[in-house]
């Protein structure tokens, strides 16, 4: 770790301010995921903005729907009533992210912000473009973990993005509401939030510098079931190999992509009346194959058709 | 020497009139460790604040270091110092001994330029922080000249050797035999390289005193770290004081001594102050040694009723290339089942990778997993239930030596555990068993581990207010040492729990030779029992010659000692009392066990028989345990409740080779790919559900004075196979890669049109 100086922000405008005004500093929330990488040397900020302790921790009702505070703890948010009356599949997603302890300090925004669980982005002897930009990509040839991405990989990087959470968030058509520099506040989806590696995989969300995340807006639930699988070695407390979170007609796909992985091409073969499998396979039938990769891809295919069975027979109350 | 048979004598162990032995006691050092009050080496309270040192590793496996430039290090701060291999200080060379009887010879850190393993010690800082320990060791730049390396095992089988100083082992003619064989099976296995991923890293804390040097380090090994330590630095042994309290897991992994142990010494000396020094969890990866992988083929042939004729394990592993080891992968197959024509052997490939070494049941517990799947595989050729052909191969005297066995209760485990699992349960047709999107299956193992003892002392006290201390240079890596030492002493001196305190983990007390190989009960407790014994001995003298006891002149052969009280009849006082009177400054006496002259007439083990259920989901191909059950027979059993948990850590281990754990080289940069235990997966609780173990009732006179047996590494022993038997019944997937990850099931599904 390298030396650093911290700050616990007063206020939101601040602490964008303060972030914005200095390119070394970064924010801070739960630390679960930046604590660690600046252990490993990997994220070097040289100031640190405490935002986990604005007032941005609770849940309200918006138009049918839910705005969920940046800074919500994530064991707090799966516990929440109104949550898990209106968004099981969110509620499972959170639960079988990390693991209890995690869950009490990783907050909403973090986790979306989390970084990828690349092996060779968290061994700093290894080339990495998203570390390291310019120095290469040791996954590409690698040791084929099951975690490599299947959509919207390039040549730079094929790294998928590690939430669970997002994916459901993306499946119910979440947005981010932030605050920027000036001041002034804006929504993004979730589903547009990350970006694809293309050349530039250290980039990974539009979010500008400084940019807070404010809070999370869910809109009402889509009639219909909701499900989110996950699949994993081992029971808990392991990142997904592949996740499927449905809500009604929506479906996202995780651990496939650099982002929370939407898949339009699934939606609108369920709405086109297709099969559970049928509709799987229109998105899976895009993704990018390679010699590694089937087995993957036949996986997530399955699971996904899996996953809209079962919400058919699932209803939100 | 004494024989086996004086230890069938009665003793105040297997007469256990206190009730202790077989008690499940709680743990004697419980309360410390889950209050976080037990210190660790790394937290133990040092005379003045110690400095924090802090390793950076090598980032290539083999080759030179051309250039290193510390300077950058050196000005950042709170640093006190930094060492290269340019400006560390002079050590003993690599493996010497000045002392023939050191049972560890030296082992320098920062030796040379030479690179022989991703992960080596390359430079060492200390600083006042351990941050800024690790701020400045990250500012050390370092060119190599690297050189290719061996290191991808696969790719390297045609490199494999005779491990040096062994030969196969051929009984018969096994390749007729084979050949001539109705049924047979011929299969490779596969297991990875496995990691300890013990909770506590390595770890030391070192100061000085004048030229004498204290170390608290995580060890299994008191002796060996001691003379290693002394050998590296060329003192004698006596200067080093190395104390080893507590030891958050071992595994085996802390069998030898490491670079915190070596170089916190160091750095203490040339600072003149405490040193302290931990292994982060990535660079215990690469830093410490792992289970090498095992590559396994085994050859079955049968008469048709299953009597097995032709019999052959042979193992391909890997080891360093200047730290020779070899995983003995085939051994516990010469001890198991009945064959008339036999062949094991093991084949030995030298990388450039980090040290292979022990690990929980070396050999056993990635050996099992090949023949206690093909002869699962047999039984389905054969048409017969896997436990009844293991029945039908039940050999009545050790099948390679013709020794007779001590005593053998593999049968009754097997018949045990598969009425109290409910084996009856099971449909040997795989792929029949549905719940819901499960498809459900059983399937079982065979467990054998040897067992040993090693020659160990003890001394035992008593003080004038009746306490009576235990000390012994012995180890508790979390097994429960602790309390069967205290268990053996209160028993044997007849006084209750709280009346006995143990002391170990200290090399100034009575050597024993540590926790391994499951030899840690029996040969430390043994040592306690014979130190106690020692003590009757000499409180009896005491008594019985001391006019003012009320035993004053009574005949020694009827002195009792039981509730505190040493007695003859009616005539008793308690033992606080005598010594206060007649040797108030205590009595003091030690004990001393090596192995009986005719042990080795006996072929003696543990035994058990596991028991899995599993689903595996139809989608996914991922396994979830449904239940895992083991009967084990291991002699007196000392504490129901540390053996139980000493036995299903063993079996959840198993689950965890079974499903997740494995390492994998990255043969480009001769590193592992999981470094930190996000990647790296052992079983969380979620994968452990109704899990449980018994003991059959037993006691092996050949053993020990005591009768007792280890437990330590039986649990893991065919684990991982009996739940991979139960994929197969499940699914009618048959892997045998472990481990067997949902990709791999998935596969397999596939291919079998699921
Ligand atoms: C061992 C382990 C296993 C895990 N397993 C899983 C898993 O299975 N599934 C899963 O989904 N996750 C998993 N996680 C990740 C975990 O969910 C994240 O670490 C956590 O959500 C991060 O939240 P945080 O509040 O601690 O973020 P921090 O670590 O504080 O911050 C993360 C990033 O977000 C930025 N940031 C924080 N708040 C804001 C804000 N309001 N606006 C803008 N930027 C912000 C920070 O600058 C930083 O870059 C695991 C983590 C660990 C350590
Ligand atoms: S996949 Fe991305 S994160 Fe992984 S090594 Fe390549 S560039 Fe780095």
């Amino acid at each position: 770790m390298r030396p650093f100086t911290y700050e616990r922000a007063p206020d939101a405008l601040s602490a964008v301010k303060a972030v914005a005004e200095n390119p070394g500093a970064k924010f801070l929330a739960g630390g679960t995921n930046l604590l660690d990488l600046m252990k490993l040397d990997i994220e070097r900020p040289t100031h640190l903005v405490d935002v986990g302790r604005l007032p941005f921790a609770g849940v309200e009702e918006v138009n049918g729907g839910l705005r969920i505070g940046g800074a919500m703890v994530n064991s707090k948010l799966a516990a929440h009533p109104r949550v898990r009356e209106l968004y099981p599949v969110l509620v499972r997603a959170l639960v079988s992210g990390a693991s209890g302890q995690l869950r009490n300090k990783a907050t909403t925004a973090g986790n979306l912000l989390q970084r990828t669980r690349c092996a060779y982005f968290y061994d700093t002897t290894k080339p990495c473009n998203k570390r390291q930009p310019g120095s290469g990509c040791s996954a590409l040839e690698g040791v084929h973990g099951a975690h490599d991405a299947i959509f919207g990989a390039s040549k730079a990087c094929i790294a998928t993005h590690p939430s669970d959470m997002a994916v459901a968030l993306t499946a119910l058509g979440a947005s981010v509401e932030t605050l920027t520099p000036t001041g002034a506040s804006r929504t993004l989806a979730v589903q547009d939030l990350h970006r694809l590696p293309g050349d530039t995989p250290q980039v990974e969300t539009d979010l500008a510098p400084g940019e807070l995340i404010t809070a999370v807006l869910v809109p009402p639930p889509p009639e219909g079931g909701q499900v989110y699988r996950k699949v994993r070695g081992r029971a808990s407390y392991a990142h997904g190999i592949a996740s499927v979170a449905v809500a009604g007609g929506r479906v996202a796909f995780g651990a496939v992509a650099h982002k929370p992985w939407r898949a339009a091409h699934t939606e609108d073969a369920l709405s086109s009346g297709a099969s559970p499998a049928e509709a799987a396979e229109a998105e899976l039938s895009k993704a990018d194959r390679n010699d590694h990769n089937a087995l993957k891809i036949t996986l997530v295919g399955r699971l996904a058709a899996a996953a809209i069975e079962e919400s058919k027979t699932r209803r939100v109350a | 020497m004494s024989s086996v048979k004086d230890w069938a004598a009665p003793n105040p162990i297997t007469e256990n009139r206190g009730g202790l032995i077989g008690k499940g006691v709680d743990r004697y050092e419980g309360r410390l460790k889950v209050t976080g009050s037990a210190p660790y080496a790394y937290e133990v309270e040092a005379p003045s604040r110690p400095a924090i040192g802090y390793m950076a590793t090598a980032s290539i496996a083999k080759g030179r270091i051309t250039r290193i430039d510390t300077s950058a290090a050196e000005a950042s701060p709170g640093v006190l110092l930094v060492w290269s291999h340019l400006n560390a200080p002079a050590q003993a060379p690599r493996g010497t001994r000045a002392n023939p009887r050191s049972q560890r010879p030296s082992n320098p850190a920062l030796a040379s330029d030479r690179i022989e393993n991703f992960g080596q010690t390359v430079a060492f800082v200390v600083a006042d922080t351990f941050e800024n320990a690790r701020a400045a060791a990250n500012l050390i730049e370092i060119e190599y000249a690297a050189e290719q390396g061996v290191v991808d095992f696969v790719a390297s089988f045609d490199q494999a050797d005779q491990p040096p100083g062994e030969e196969d082992v051929h009984i018969g003619d096994f390749p007729a035999a084979f050949a001539a064989a109705p049924v047979t099976v011929d299969e490779t296995y596969e297991s990875p390289v496995q990691n300890h991923v013990q909770m506590e890293p390595c770890a030391t804390t070192a100061w000085w005193d004048g030229d004498k040097v204290t170390v608290h380090t995580s060890i299994q090994m008191v002796k060996g770290g001691q003379h290693a330590l002394a050998e590296t630095l060329a003192i004698p042994s006596d200067h080093v004081h190395l104390l080893t309290r507590y030891i958050g897991g071992g595994f085996g992994g802390k069998g030898q001594a490491y670079d915190d142990l070596i170089l916190s010494a160091l750095a203490a000396r040339a600072l003149g102050q405490p040193v302290k020094l931990a292994y982060t969890r990535q660079q215990m990866f690469h830093g410490t040694i792992h289970r090498p992988a095992v590559s396994m083929r085994v050859r079955l042939g049968a008469q048709p009723d299953g009597r097995l004729t032709a019999f052959a394990v042979e193992a391909i592993t890997h080891c360093a290339r200047n730290a020779i080891f070899t995983e003995h992968a085939a051994n516990f197959s010469r001890n198991l089942y009945a064959a008339p024509n036999r062949l094991t052997g093991h084949r030995l490939v030298k990388m450039d990778l980090p040290g292979a070494g022990p690990m929980r049941a070396p050999g056993e517990a990635p050996g099992m997993l090949s023949l206690e799947c093909a002869m699962d595989e047999l039984a389905e050729k054969l048409g017969l239930d896997p436990i009844e052909l293991r029945i039908r191969n039940e050999p009545d005297v050790d099948p390679e030596t013709g020794k007779p066995f001590s005593v053998r209760q593999l049968v009754q485990c097997m018949r045990d555990g598969a009425a109290r699992f409910g084996w009856e349960r099971r449909n040997p047709k795989p792929g029949q068993v549905r719940d819901g999107r499960w498809l459900v299956g059983m399937g079982m193992a065979a467990a054998i581990r040897g067992n040993f003892l090693l020659p160990a002392k003890a001394g035992v006290r008593i003080d004038a207010d009746g306490t009576i201390t235990l000390r012994q240079g012995m180890t508790d890596i979390g097994t429960g040492t602790y309390t069967i030492l205290a268990q053996i002493t209160a028993e044997t001196m007849g006084v209750p729990m709280e009346q006995v305190k143990v002391e170990m983990g200290d090399s100034n007390f009575p050597p024993a030779p540590g926790s391994g190989g499951q030899f840690g009960a029996a040969t430390a407790g043994s040592a306690a029992y014979e130190a106690g014994m020692n003590l009757r001995k000499a409180l009896t003298e005491l008594a019985v010659g001391d006019p003012n006891s009320p035993l004053y002149g009574g005949p020694a052969e009827y002195v009792t000692f039981e509730n505190g009280n040493i007695a003859i009849e009616n005539r008793s006082e308690t033992l606080a009392a005598l010594v206060a009177r007649a040797a108030p400054e205590g009595v003091y006496v030690e004990g001393s066990i090596s192995p009986a002259a005719d042990a080795r007439d006996y072929s003696q083990h543990t035994y058990g028989a596991h028991f899995a259920e599993v689903g595996v989901d139809t989608v996914t191909g991922e396994v979830r345990m449904r239940k895992m059950f083991g009967v084990f027979a291991a002699g007196r059993i000392l504490n129901a409740k540390t053996a139980r948990s000493q036995i299903t850590g063993g079996m959840i281990w198993g689950v965890g080779t079974a499903l997740t754990e494995s390492n994998v080289v990255d043969a480009r940069y001769g590193s592992f790919i999981n470094q930190d235990m996000a990647g790296y997966l052992v079983p969380a609780h979620a994968d452990i559900v109704d899990l449980d173990a018994i003991f059959l009732d037993e006691a092996d006179d050949k053993a020990n004075p005591m009768g007792i047996k280890g437990v330590g590494e039986l649990g893991i022993c065919g684990a991982g196979a009996a739940v991979a038997n139960a994929i197969y019944n499940a699914t009618g997937v048959r892997l045998r890669d472990y481990p067997m990850t949902p990709e791999k099931v998935l596969e397999g599904m596939l291919a079998v049109g699921l």
